[in-house]
């Protein structure tokens, strides 16, 4: 799935050097993005990743954990160790219990000036974003956000970081030869999962954040799961069902919400769908839109523009509903359903119910 | 607090830009209202650049404005639907010498140009504003035009209507009637990528010199139509048109009209490779002389595509429009000058400046042709391929002896079109285009 | 929302973009170079959002709303429309040496321009888009917090409330799985999350103020920037080495046969299942995650 330097093609470097400080930094680093409780498996996918890059530089791996005092938090470097990393940095406080820019900021920035890594990876996250655009400034040193493949130069131990550029189409590989850490965030879902290893172990180095309550300036007053939440939620959604022109009219995503019911799907919409008023805004899936990774997207009557493409190719599994065979959708789906799409939802809304309803009772069985 | 101008121009198409670069030239204080984006972003021509028109208005416009290449090369071509293509190809050495007289443009980039002359000269020009209506005292002279935007009263002394082919305006004022099926063309454009190098090895010509390609025949389905194809710098622009009234009777879209062209044998080599980056279509009045509306009114005039100021033989708008714009501005400076009120009857002066020109006279000079393509589509259905035929046969040499073909050819003429037709067209064809 | 009456209004700084429209950029398949050629400039989308908001704030406070964009001087007209919405003032700043800067490079330009703008009017707030779509980064707003120093909260859907006069703001910030609800302080630096208001509809009074408004260019002294290794192609550690096309997605769609559309309909299933043996695990706990969320 992802999209590695083009290493066959010529990477011009720019002649820089590194600046000496940065001579000693050495390691890879991937940092393990929780919250409430809940690990962010693009965490793993790195620790994944970020295993070939230390290979290939000959260092060991780390996972970096920050968070509060509760045992659960230790437990994540032993789960890091199991997923690749030779070691953990980290850092426990109360400070730290919530996510907050100031406080995690501080927290890395320390690690790094500390134990100096030369590669540090994040999640491109909203998390992950948010706390690399900090540490990277705080750093003075350089980023490449949303990355979608990564590569190392062993001859100059550089990484290669690839991303989407000019509304995906077309990709380019950055570089950073001026200072140390390179940063970059990664896309989640792009790197595979590695394969988890319940015997392996690694060291926990522990660190203090030094910094109290009191300096920290922002506070987190509540927080709301999504669950709870009333509105489309498509970019963190798993399963989507979305319509395009092709519904012909608007009555017609009534069988769309039929099916996402099915499934517990979101429903999303293509472009001119979503500009026709045929469904909220805030379910328009593209360049303009949101920007999806679900599992599983099932799409009738979108024809496939690049405008909507960008923002769903992501998907693990693409299914095209489509009357015309020769629709650019199908250009990058996995499965085609081809005909009138008025007739194949309902009859995939039935077969769904109805394969559901039989998976729902062997697991109760075998429960 | 309520603006208040000497005139209003409304669109910022050719003849808009040009009645308001002309108008604050002269001092005149002028507000420009397009509703699209940029001006020139809801603009769509071949596009031939007519020197003479420009010339009387921006007379330098040759140093400084985005054109593509001079023309050198002109070629009308007679195509059938799929295979068969018979030409004349008419290169002048004159046409290569400067001042140009015909440049291919890219509108986009052209109207951008203009429109920032036209805001040098101080003219207020104001985008993505659509004018609804327009505001009329007691009298019924027109004082003002209303906007979609809250706030959006404005007032002038005289508003000129350059809004394009629909001219919702106009209409909306009661000036003008909706266009008329059989008075208006469909066409519909690509730009197609390629570069430099090959576009001039294809053609056979220099650095900044172009060809036109016009093209008529079956390649139309026998409706009342034109294909071009002209070369820009690193693009070609294809084309094809029909009237819209032909398109619905056949239930055709022009879309399926220019792949047809695309695929055409004698078309497909010349943009092989290239990629589509544009595509647009167009509605063009080509009513001619008999649907034009009424040109002007108290604190009113209409100018360009709004007009239907369009000469459809010879496949010319642009210069139409340039010129009435300029001819209607000049009305209006003129009569500024000697502190006249803009009313109907001193806005006149715009009709007999209009008569007195090239617009005019070519489009009374073709006043019937509309109406005979549409009594009579062998001219560009039956007689192109007829003539194709007669093409194929004579330069085929199969050992047939050549009274034999030509006895073959009158035969398939006969069979096609009877002789009494033949001559009642011919009579009809000179008496339109005479 | 309030603020002492004998105080300045509020000054809220937007940074904006202008980018060209990535939908409607295509590139060469031969050559493979990108054709800009009349793909039209835009103000980044995201960009939009902070700035309706900013206009919110003014709509229902006394403040006072200045944009401020780096680019070349087509910039302007991207300035020129957020005044036609609604900005009071708007700032290019614009120099030769800024060239080939990255985001470490741009924001310590657009802080020290927003310096300046402090010092003659304090700044209360700084918005900005979540990122921009041509450069995708997302790092200029929290790039900007960290060089004032100010407080930084990114990916804000809403504005809960704010009192100028307590310096004392709360928002809800999209967080992975739900919303955080944060109490900060004034001066922030606030990256507005899409879809969170829509852009008004400018009248014409501001249609005009913004077609007379003459949009002052700040250079590198005027944005108050003495460190030239921190500007351009000097400080800007990243540099892109190659551009290349992606390679296509190796998937052409399965086209699935049958008879009737429930034949269809079973068949792909079948083959769904089958071919992602996760799936139907996934597509279990995800339905029951929904069924103990109701």
């Amino acid at each position: 799935m992802s999209d590695a330097p083009d290493t066959a093609r010529q990477i011009k470097k720019p002649k820089r050097a590194l600046d000496p400080k940065y001579a000693n930094y050495r390691g890879v680093w991937v940092y393990v993005e929780h919250e409430h409780g809940y690990v962010h498996p693009v965490s793993w996918e790195l620790l994944g990743k970020g295993r070939q890059l230390a290979d290939k530089l000959q260092v060991p791996l780390a996972g970096i954990v920050l968070g509060g005092t509760d045992a659960g938090i230790r437990a994540l470097c032993d789960e890091a160790a199991r997923h690749g990393a030779d070691l953990c940095y980290l850092v426990q406080d109360d400070v730290l219990h919530d996510y907050r820019n100031q406080a995690y900021t501080k927290g890395m920035a320390d690690l790094v000036e500390r134990f100096q890594p030369e590669v540090l990876l994040l999640g491109a996250t909203t998390q992950g974003r948010d706390l690399a655009g900090s540490l990277a400034s705080t750093l003075l040193t350089g980023l490449t956000a949303d990355c979608t493949g990564l590569d190392i130069d062993a001859s100059d131990r550089t990484l290669l970081s690839s991303r989407p550029t000019f509304g995906g189409s077309l990709m380019c590989t950055i570089v950073n030869m001026a200072t140390r850490p390179q940063m970059a965030t990664v896309r989640p879902r792009v790197m595979p999962m590695p394969q988890r290893d319940p015997a392996r172990t690694g060291e926990v180095i522990e660190h203090a954040l030094g910094l109290s309550e009191a300096e920290v300036v922002t506070k987190v007053v509540d927080f709301i799961p999504d669950a709870q939440a009333d509105k489309p939620q498509l970019a963190f959604a798993d399963f989507i069902v979305a319509g395009g022109r092709g519904m012909a009219k608007p009555e017609n995503f009534g069988l769309l919400f039929d099916l996402a019911k099915e499934l517990g799907a979101e429903v999303g919409a293509s472009r001119p769908a979503a500009h026709a008023k045929w469904v909220e805004a805030d379910r328009q899936v593209g360049q303009s839109g949101k920007t999806v990774r679900p599992k599983l997207y099932i799409a009738a009557g979108i024809s496939g523009a690049v405008q909507h493409r960008v923002g769903m190719e992501g998907a693990d599994i693409i299914v095209a509903i489509n009357n015309d065979e020769k629709a650019p959708i199908l250009d990058f789906s996995n499965y085609a359903l081809i005909g009138n799409a008025m007739e194949l939802l309902p009859a995939l809304t039935e077969a769904f119910r109805e394969r559901i309803a039989a998976a729902k009772a062997k697991r109760g069985v075998v429960a | 607090m309520s603006e208040k101008f000497d005139v209003i121009v409304v669109g910022a198409g050719p003849s808009g830009n040009a009645a308001a670069y002309t108008l604050a030239r002269a001092g005149l204080s002028v507000l420009q209202l397009e509703r699209g984006e940029s001006p020139g972003t809801k603009n769509v021509q071949g596009a031939i650049l007519y020197a003479h028109a420009l010339e009387k208005i921006i007379p330098d416009f040759r140093d400084h404005a985005p054109l593509e290449r001079h023309v050198v090369e002109q070629r009308m071509w007679l195509m059938d639907e799929a295979q068969a293509c018979s030409g004349m190809t008419y290169r002048d050495e004159q046409f290569a010498q400067p001042p140009h007289y015909r440049y291919t443009i890219v509108r986009a980039r052209f109207d951008r140009w203009f429109s920032e002359q036209v805001r040098e000269a101080g003219a207020t020009v104001i985008n993505e504003t659509t004018v609804t209506g327009l505001l009329k005292d007691k009298n019924g002279k027109v004082v003002g035009v209303q906007t979609e935007r809250d706030g959006g009263e404005i007032r002038a002394d005289a508003v000129i209507l350059a809004d394009g082919v629909n001219s919702l305006v106009a209409q909306r004022a009661g000036l003008r009637e909706d266009i008329r099926a059989e008075h208006a063309a469909l066409a519909v454009k690509e730009m197609l990528f390629l570069p430099r190098e090959t576009i001039e090895q294809r053609f056979g010509i220099g650095e900044e010199q172009g060809v036109v390609i016009e093209i008529a025949g079956r390649i139309t389905h026998g409706m009342v139509g034109t294909g071009f194809l002209y070369t820009n710098h690193d693009s070609l622009a294809i084309g094809i048109g029909c009237m819209l009234s032909d398109l619905r009777r056949q239930q055709l879209s022009p879309y399926q009209l220019l792949e047809g062209l695309k695929r055409h044998p004698s078309i497909r080599p010349l943009i092989e490779g290239a990629e589509m980056k544009e595509y647009a279509a167009h509605v063009i009045p080509e009513g001619g002389y008999k649907a034009l509306p009424r040109l002007y009114g108290d604190g009113w005039m209409i100018v360009g595509d709004s007009a239907g100021f369009v000469n459809a033989v010879h496949r010319e708008g642009s210069n139409l429009a340039m010129t009435s714009g300029r001819l209607a501005a000049e009305t209006l400076i003129a009569l500024k000058t000697r502190d006249k009120p803009f009313t109907a009857s001193n806005l006149s002066a715009y009709k007999a400046a209009l008569d007195g020109s090239f617009v005019m006279k070519d489009l009374k000079k073709y006043a019937e042709v509309p109406s005979f393509l549409h009594g009579n589509p062998h001219m560009l259905g039956t007689y192109p391929s007829l003539l194709n035929t007669a093409a194929r046969e004579m330069l085929m040499v199969d050992g047939t002896d050549k009274r034999t073909k030509q006895r073959r050819i009158f035969a398939e003429v006969r069979e096609k079109r009877s002789l009494l037709g033949l001559v009642g067209d011919s009579y009809r064809f000179w008496r339109a285009f005479k | 929302m309030s603020r002492a009456l004998d105080s300045m209004p509020m000054h809220i700084v937007v940074c904006i973009k202008q980018v060209p429209d990535s939908a409607q950029i295509r590139v060469h398949p031969v050559t493979n170079t990108i054709m800009r050629q009349g793909v039209p400039a835009i103000i980044n989308p995201y960009d939009l959002f902070a700035l309706e908001q900013a206009l919110r704030i003014k709509d229902s406070a006394d403040a006072r709303v200045t944009v401020l964009s780096m680019g070349p001087f087509q910039a302007e007209e991207a300035l020129k429309k957020c005044l036609s919405y609604g900005a009071d003032d708007a700032i290019l700043v614009t120099d030769k040496s800024f060239a080939g800067a990255d985001t470490l490079a741009t924001t310590y330009a657009l802080a020290a321009a927003i310096r300046q703008l402090d010092r003659q009017h304090p700044v209360d707030i700084v918005f900005t888009g979540k990122q921009t779509i041509d450069g995708d980064t997302a790092q200029v707003g929290p790039g900007i917090a960290v060089r004032l120093g100010w407080q930084l909260l990114t990916y804000v859907s809403r504005l809960r409330e704010f009192d100028a006069a307590a310096k004392t703001i709360t928002v809800e910030r999209r967080a992975e799985g739900g919303v955080q609800v944060l109490e900060s302080r004034l001066p922030c630096v606030i990256t507005m999350l899409e879809d969170t208001n829509e852009m008004r509809f400018a009248d014409m009074a501001g249609m005009f103020r913004a077609e007379r408004y003459e949009v002052p260019r700040w250079d590198r002294s005027a944005a108050g920037i003495e460190d030239v290794s921190r500007i351009g192609l000097k400080g800007s550690p990243t540099v892109v080495a190659q551009v290349f096309a992606p390679k296509p997605k190796d998937v052409r769609a399965v086209t699935i046969e049958g008879e009737t559309p429930r034949d269809k309909a079973d068949r792909l299933l079948d083959r769904l299942f089958a071919d992602n043996p996760a799936l139907e695990a996934t597509l279990l706990d995800h339905l029951e995650t929904v069924e103990t969320a109701k």
